[in-house]
């Protein structure tokens, strides 16, 4: 028994864990996938957003950066054109015109230079004391005079400050000259370093050697990452105006980087941003999700785990009743047997001992005659033959008890009223009575609704109770009450004596089967268990309330509702 | 009223043999067959005051005995004798017009109380119709 129940245990707890496992499988799996599904959506589209919201960024800051050279180109052309090469090689002509220019476009021509096809600055107004340098040796210069036009990249040059140069060809009497202006660097700077988005976003241009062109933000290092590559690519290729992509750092930080060409591909404009940063608004939804999500996972968890507890709870209950149920059927059954088998021996036994009283009696009456008064044995003769009389009686009482616990009552439900069936079996009990003195009492309710359910059953228990408490009583006598009444739709009938009582120690024990505390041979030990089997199959109740030296009384108990008589139309049935 | 006439009635031989004698020596007119059929057709010749009857014997059992002698003959008085303490049987005999029942095996005593109380009863009953009868004529 030990062993099943821990086998149950077990049973019921893997029962708990698949039915935990079941429904927050259940449940948690269509949330994951929604909440994945509209995620991903989400970043999709987010990440679009912000690649197309930096796309426009950039092409816009390419294009000012763009006109801006150009216009600057074109301002010196203007100038260049308009004026002679003699004209400009006055100094303080030249001088003049980077008044003129800077009072037009502010401090971002730092100075101008007009240099001979020698590479010698004839003249120069600005700053710094460059008149006469000698600039053929200079990138910048042999690559003016190959082109009409030419923006170079930052370098410190003879002055040894970041600058960069822009310069126009023009000839003049056959022999080409050239004006130049140095940019300011940091009017150039203020056009990408303005260019600033959350806490990383930064812009910055390189040019074709991976040489910054402006003083960056951060201190990164432009000769790794893709920057290169997408210079030399984009000189080949410069139709896609502005490419995008990610780059892992140095301290593994993810960035996004947009990068575009300028100036025909000789720079790149690149901006770059911590991915985190970038995506700060979705990281901050995504955690909100994630929280929101983990505590669903934990609700669903603890109801999952709450509620298959309960309910595996109550189908324990529902199997330990089953099993109860189970038991008492088996036992029923039992009974039923052991009662069959008895009545078999009881019926054939019955008869043979009928007869071998009667003999004994037949001899009895002989030893009345003259011819054996004067027998030496008619002392013994009488006592043997009593001897045989007396356990004759007990033969019967054991098989009568027997077969009236063995016959089969009968089970026809037919309607009735409760009274008249206790005066009924009160009648038959009356002489019994008589002879032992007790006088009986009927207390009964006439308003008692009709019942259906098999007389000979409920007789049979009537008819237990009280030839136990008569058996009670025997010896000295005493007083019956039976009494039936309704309360609170409980049909109660109870039956009462005032004999000896029964001693606490026997109670819990006196409906089980073949418990007796008549002397051997005096009672089977079944009276009262087939009235609590009849009891409880009418779905009542038996109960016991005794209390030595005052008396015993039994209360059947039977639900009204599951014995009323269905069809009362002929209201109480008089 | 000293003496009156008896038939028991049962299929057990041996058991009514010695029942017979024994009633024999007690001044009562008895007579024992073995079944239900062959104590109806006695009574048709031989008119008893009291009856006692098996309830369990093979073919016509003692109810239906007990239902046929209470037709033909309304005034015999007739025992029961139960194998066991069966309440329907005993309630059923009552109802039927039986005089009281026993169980097996009885006390023969008790039977013989029985026995007379039950022949009282019918020769109360006769005398009661005879004199109703001689008054009127």
């Amino acid at each position: 028994m030990r062993g099943s129940l821990k086998e149950l245990g077990v049973y019921y707890r893997n029962l708990t864990r698949n039915m935990v496992l079941l429904i927050t499988f259940v449940s948690i799996t269509p949330m994951i996938l929604v909440s994945g599904l509209i995620l991903f959506q989400f970043h999709t589209s987010f990440q679009e957003k912000v690649h197309a919201h930096l796309t426009t960024l950039v092409k816009k800051h390419k294009q000012n950066i763009d006109t801006f050279l150009k216009e600057r180109l074109a301002d010196i052309r203007q100038l260049a054109r308009t004026f002679t090469f003699e004209e400009l090689s006055n100094e303080s002509f030249l001088q003049d015109r980077l008044a003129t220019l800077q009072d037009e476009f502010g401090p971002v021509f730092v100075d101008l230079g007009v240099v001979n096809a020698r590479g010698l600055q004839v003249a120069y107004a600005g700053p710094f004391k460059l008149g006469m340098a000698l600039y053929s040796t200079a990138d910048w210069f042999q690559r003016a005079m190959k082109s009409n036009a030419f923006i170079s990249d930052v370098f410190l040059g003879l002055r040894g400050l970041p600058h960069f140069i822009v310069a126009v060809r023009e000839n003049w009497r056959g022999d080409p000259w050239i004006l130049r202006a140095t940019i300011d660097f940091v009017a150039f700077n203020n056009l990408v370093e303005h260019i600033r988005i959350g806490e990383t976003g930064f812009a910055f241009i390189l040019n074709r050697n991976g040489e910054f062109q402006t003083k960056p933000f951060q201190e990164i290092v432009p000769g790794k990452g893709p920057y290169l590559e997408l210079l030399r690519s984009d000189n080949s290729a410069g139709e896609r105006p502005v490419s995008i992509g990610r780059m892992t750092g140095e301290a593994g930080v993810k960035n996004i980087f947009v990068a575009s060409p300028l100036k025909e591909g000789d720079w790149l404009l690149v901006y770059q941003q911590k991915v985190s940063d970038a995506f700060s608004d979705f990281e901050r939804s995504l955690r909100v999700t994630m929280v929101v999500l983990l505590l669903g996972l934990i609700a669903i968890v603890t109801t999952a785990f709450l509620l298959s507890r309960r309910m595996v709870g109550r189908i324990a209950k529902a199997d330990r009743e089953k099993h109860m149920m189970n038991e008492q059927v088996v036992e029923t059954g039992k009974l039923a047997s052991v009662g069959e088998l008895a009545a078999g021996i009881a019926h054939e036994i019955n008869n043979p001992v009928a007869i071998m009283v009667e003999e004994a009696g037949w001899i009895e009456d002989l030893l009345e005659e003259e011819d054996f008064k004067d027998g030496a044995n008619l002392k013994e003769f009488r006592r043997a033959l009593n001897q045989i009389r007396t356990q004759g009686k007990r033969c019967k009482e054991i098989t009568h008890k027997l077969l009236s616990f063995a016959r089969k009552t009968d089970e026809r439900v037919q309607e009735f009223r409760i009274d008249e069936a206790i005066q009924e079996i009160v009648a038959l009990s009356a002489q019994r009575a008589k002879y032992s003195n007790v006088t009986v009492k009927l207390n009964l309710s006439e308003d008692l609704p009709n019942v259906r359910l098999s007389q000979a059953e409920l007789q049979q228990v009537l008819l237990n109770l009280i030839n136990n408490a008569l058996d009670a009583m025997e010896k000295q006598g005493g007083s019956l009450e039976i009494s039936s009444r309704e309360e609170e739709g409980i049909l109660m009938i109870e039956v009462a004596d005032n004999g000896p009582g029964i001693p606490a120690a026997n109670l819990g024990r006196i409906f089980d089967p073949f418990f007796t505390t008549k002397p051997v041979g005096k009672g089977t030990g079944l009276g009262l268990s087939i009235c609590y089997g009849i009891v409880k199959k009418l779905g009542g109740d038996i109960e016991v309330a005794s209390t030595v030296g005052v008396g015993t009384t039994f209360r059947i108990k039977i639900p009204l509702e599951m014995i009323k008589a269905q069809g009362s139309l002929n209201g109480k049935g008089e | 009223m000293d003496s009156f006439k008896a038939l028991f009635v049962d299929d057990e031989v041996e058991f009514l043999d010695t029942l017979v004698k024994r009633m024999k020596r007690r001044n009562i007119q008895a007579t024992g067959v073995g079944s239900a059929e062959e104590a109806l057709s006695f009574i048709e010749t031989n008119p008893v005051d009291v009856v006692v009857l098996d309830v369990k014997m093979p073919g016509m059992d003692g109810i239906e005995a007990l239902r046929e002698i209470k037709r033909r003959h309304p005034l015999t008085e007739v025992i029961m004798l139960t194998g066991h303490a069966n309440v329907e049987v005993a309630i059923q005999g009552m109802e039927l017009g039986a005089f009281d029942y026993l169980m097996k095996p009885m006390d023969i005593d008790e039977l013989i109380y029985k026995l007379q109380d039950a022949y009282k009863k019918k020769y109360v009953h006769e005398d009661k119709i005879r004199r109703m009868t001689r008054g009127d004529k």
